[in-house]
């Protein structure tokens, strides 16, 4: 309805101008072209798992988006398995109805690049998220976890300040996954360039939290002076600042962490001090990065693989300091939404 | 080495190695690693190793009944997330910890009938009814991965506890140790699941109830699973169902194996489970203090289980006396 009432404010809007200055022309071929490249594509969305907060925000603003132009979203949950994601791939590529669009949530730096040639093969647009692959997507959209890792130094240093210990703890995510190894470059990249701040010690959680938990509190113990700790995720980092709180060291620990920036997840835990500063990805933009870049490679005409675009997120790092009622996305919020439609 | 005196090797089976193992990583360390030694780092040290002993004593029960129980880590994670989930929603909380209870104590029923009385292998029902959990809770009961505790709420003031400047899990832990001690060691009941496990056919033409105990061990699985969950939830504020895709039940099987329970049922004890337990957290923490990468530190986990089990195999030999109709 709503799509049909702006459709005719326009059109009574165009009739209007049109009839004001004659001289334009009376129809602007552009809906017509859009409608024409997009209507009925399909687009599908694969992350590693639908069950946390940063694929769901994806998944809620691209499926508005889509159908908005008359596509089809559909999602895929491998719940974390990289198998199933693997099937789940080759199963929307060989099927009846392939996606025009796969936007694809890497799990590491090589394990679905076969697979995303293979798409590219049969036509359909490849778009990786967040996490970053040895392949050339048409589009990557995410964070420059590089960056990233720098930020969260930065906002380490300064959470330490000056007449600190001047020691730092990193948990690490794992060997493997891209943004864990390149936001542990980013960090070092800041701390080389301020050498009296030491790295400690730098376990890896696995991205789970009982795992954090345990490395963050035997590094607690060794160096009960650490004056911050950087958690690679805010998934895992409940298990760090559970340390934290355990070793009564609240408040003494700056915990660094990233995510999604959502409330429950981020925004809550800084207020209460859980977490020191997060360095947040700005949901609702970065989807509509995907979206931008969804439009035009539908509408541009050129083979799948043609064009390898890297669209990066703007970060920043968020204080309690600096929080502000729209630093965080709700997704309770989002869910209410949903269910009431 | 001072404290296994001439070890005779025809005596020593695999809990003696295994815990000559940890003693050697535990004075090794002790030497070698600063701040190894100091208490709160082996209060640390048990408490990381807390959870994992909590389930490795329910799959204790069962192993040495000759079962095994899969699905310890879905019932552990999804039935605490589904508690939480009703709280967050509104719902008061005698009510939904009755809810959780009796679906605690369904999917043990259910592994327990379908074992006991359809005769279905261990391994297959534990596998799918595992599977089943996470899947229908994940899907119908929960809406995220993670569910957070309610502020104020007992489980979060449970994660707060000490005593003596010790976390509460170290002392529930050590509590169901010692009452599955006694259970095994002192009760007709505990007994007849040696019996069972050593030969269920034989246990049975002696009048001993196989079928209703196995029923039983089952259930006490999953009741020990739902408290490994609570504990979990006190610790972190929250439960993450991812877990149930970790190697969490791996390593749950590998404190009971390594500790010496035969997966062929009928032997061992809570012993065992201790000194696997005891094992893998003094690893797992030196290899922390000392910065080992994760990778290598699955590899080192493995390259001890296996030398321990290769040790066993040389000095323990399985011929056909030894052998067991039954052995996985």
């Amino acid at each position: 309805m709503k799509f049909i009432r702006t459709f005719m404010a326009a059109a009574t809007a165009l009739a209007v101008t049109a009839f004001v200055a004659p001289t334009f022309a009376a129809d602007d071929p552009g809906p017509a072209a859009y409608a024409q490249a997009l209507k009925g594509k399909r687009v599908m969305l694969v992350p590693l798992a639908m069950g946390f907060d940063l694929a769901q925000g994806w998944a809620h603003f691209l499926k508005k988006e889509v159908e908005g132009w008359g596509g089809v979203f559909e999602t895929r949950d491998p719940n974390w398995v990289v198998d199933a994601g693997a099937q789940a791939i080759t199963d929307a590529i060989s099927s009846d109805t392939r996606p025009d669009v796969l936007i694809i949530h890497a799990p590491d730096l090589n394990s679905y690049s076969k697979l995303m040639k293979k798409a590219q093969a049969a036509g359909t647009y490849v778009i990786l998220v967040d996490n970053p692959a040895n392949f050339p997507a048409d589009a990557f959209v995410g964070s420059d976890w590089d960056r990233l890792g720098q930020l969260e130094a930065e906002a380490a240093i300064k959470g330490c300040g000056e007449n600190s210990s001047k020691k730092l703890g990193l948990v690490q995510g794992d060997q493997a996954n891209s943004s864990s190894l390149y936001q542990y470059a980013g960090i070092m990249k800041v701390l080389d360039k301020h050498p009296d701040f030491k790295v400690v010690a730098k376990p890896d959680s696995n991205w789970d939290a009982t795992t954090s938990r345990n490395v963050t509190t035997t590094m607690l113990q060794q160096n009960p002076d650490i004056c911050a700790i950087i958690d690679f995720w805010d998934g895992d980092a409940t298990g760090a600042s559970a340390a934290i709180r355990d070793a009564k060291l609240d408040g003494k620990v700056f915990l660094v962490t990233t995510g999604g920036g959502e409330k429950a997840a981020d925004c809550d835990k800084l207020q209460d001090g859980t977490y020191g500063a997060v360095v947040m990805t700005d949901l609702a933009r970065q989807s509509g990065d995907m979206n931008a870049i969804i439009k035009f490679l539908l509408q541009s005409g050129q083979p799948a693989g043609t064009s390898h675009t890297y669209i990066y997120t703007l970060e920043k790092a968020t204080t309690k300091a600096d929080l502000k009622p729209d630093s965080c996305w709700d997704l309770k919020a989002l869910q209410a939404e949903a269910a009431a439609k | 080495m001072n404290t296994i005196s001439r070890p005779s090797f025809r005596s020593l089976n695999q809990e003696g190695i295994v815990f000559a193992i940890a003693v050697v990583l535990f004075v090794v360390a002790a030497i070698g690693l600063p701040g190894f030694i100091d208490p709160n780092n082996l209060v640390a040290i048990v408490r990381s190793v807390s959870v994992l002993g909590i389930l490795a004593l329910g799959m204790a029960v069962v192993v040495i009944g000759r079962g095994i129980d899969l699905s310890a880590v879905a019932i552990m994670a999804m039935s605490v997330a589904w508690y939480l989930q009703l709280l967050n929603t509104g719902t008061p909380d005698g009510l939904a910890f009755a809810y959780v209870l009796a679906g605690v104590l369904a999917i043990g029923l259910l592994n327990g009938f379908l074992v006991a009385y359809a005769d279905v292998p261990a391994i297959f029902v534990t596998l799918a009814t595992g599977s089943f959990v996470f899947g229908y809770v994940r899907s119908q009961l929960i809406t995220q991965d993670a569910v957070p505790v309610p502020q104020g709420h007992w489980v979060e003031l449970l994660g707060g506890r000490r005593f003596l400047d010790i976390p509460i899990e170290v002392f529930v832990f050590a509590g169901l140790a010692f009452l599955f001690f006694l259970f095994l060691r002192y009760t007709k009941w505990g007994r007849y699941i040696y019996f069972a496990g050593d030969n269920p056919v034989a246990a049975r033409n002696i009048g001993i109830p196989v079928r209703p105990m196995l029923v039983l061990r089952y259930v006490l699985s999953a009741l020990v699973a739902l408290i490994a969950g609570l504990l979990t939830a006190a610790s972190l504020h929250s439960i993450n169902t991812r877990v149930v895709n970790s190697t969490l039940l791996y390593d749950i099987v590998l404190v009971a194996v390594i500790g010496g329970i035969g997966l062929s049922g009928g032997r061992g004890g809570v012993r065992n489970v201790l000194v696997g337990a005891a094992l893998i957290g003094i690893l797992l923490n030196a290899m922390t203090i000392i910065d080992i990468p994760l990778l290598y530190q699955n590899l080192i986990k493995a390259a001890i289980l296996l030398g321990a089990i290769i040790v066993d195999g040389i000095i323990n030999p399985r011929d056909e006396q030894t052998a067991q109709q039954g052995d996985i």
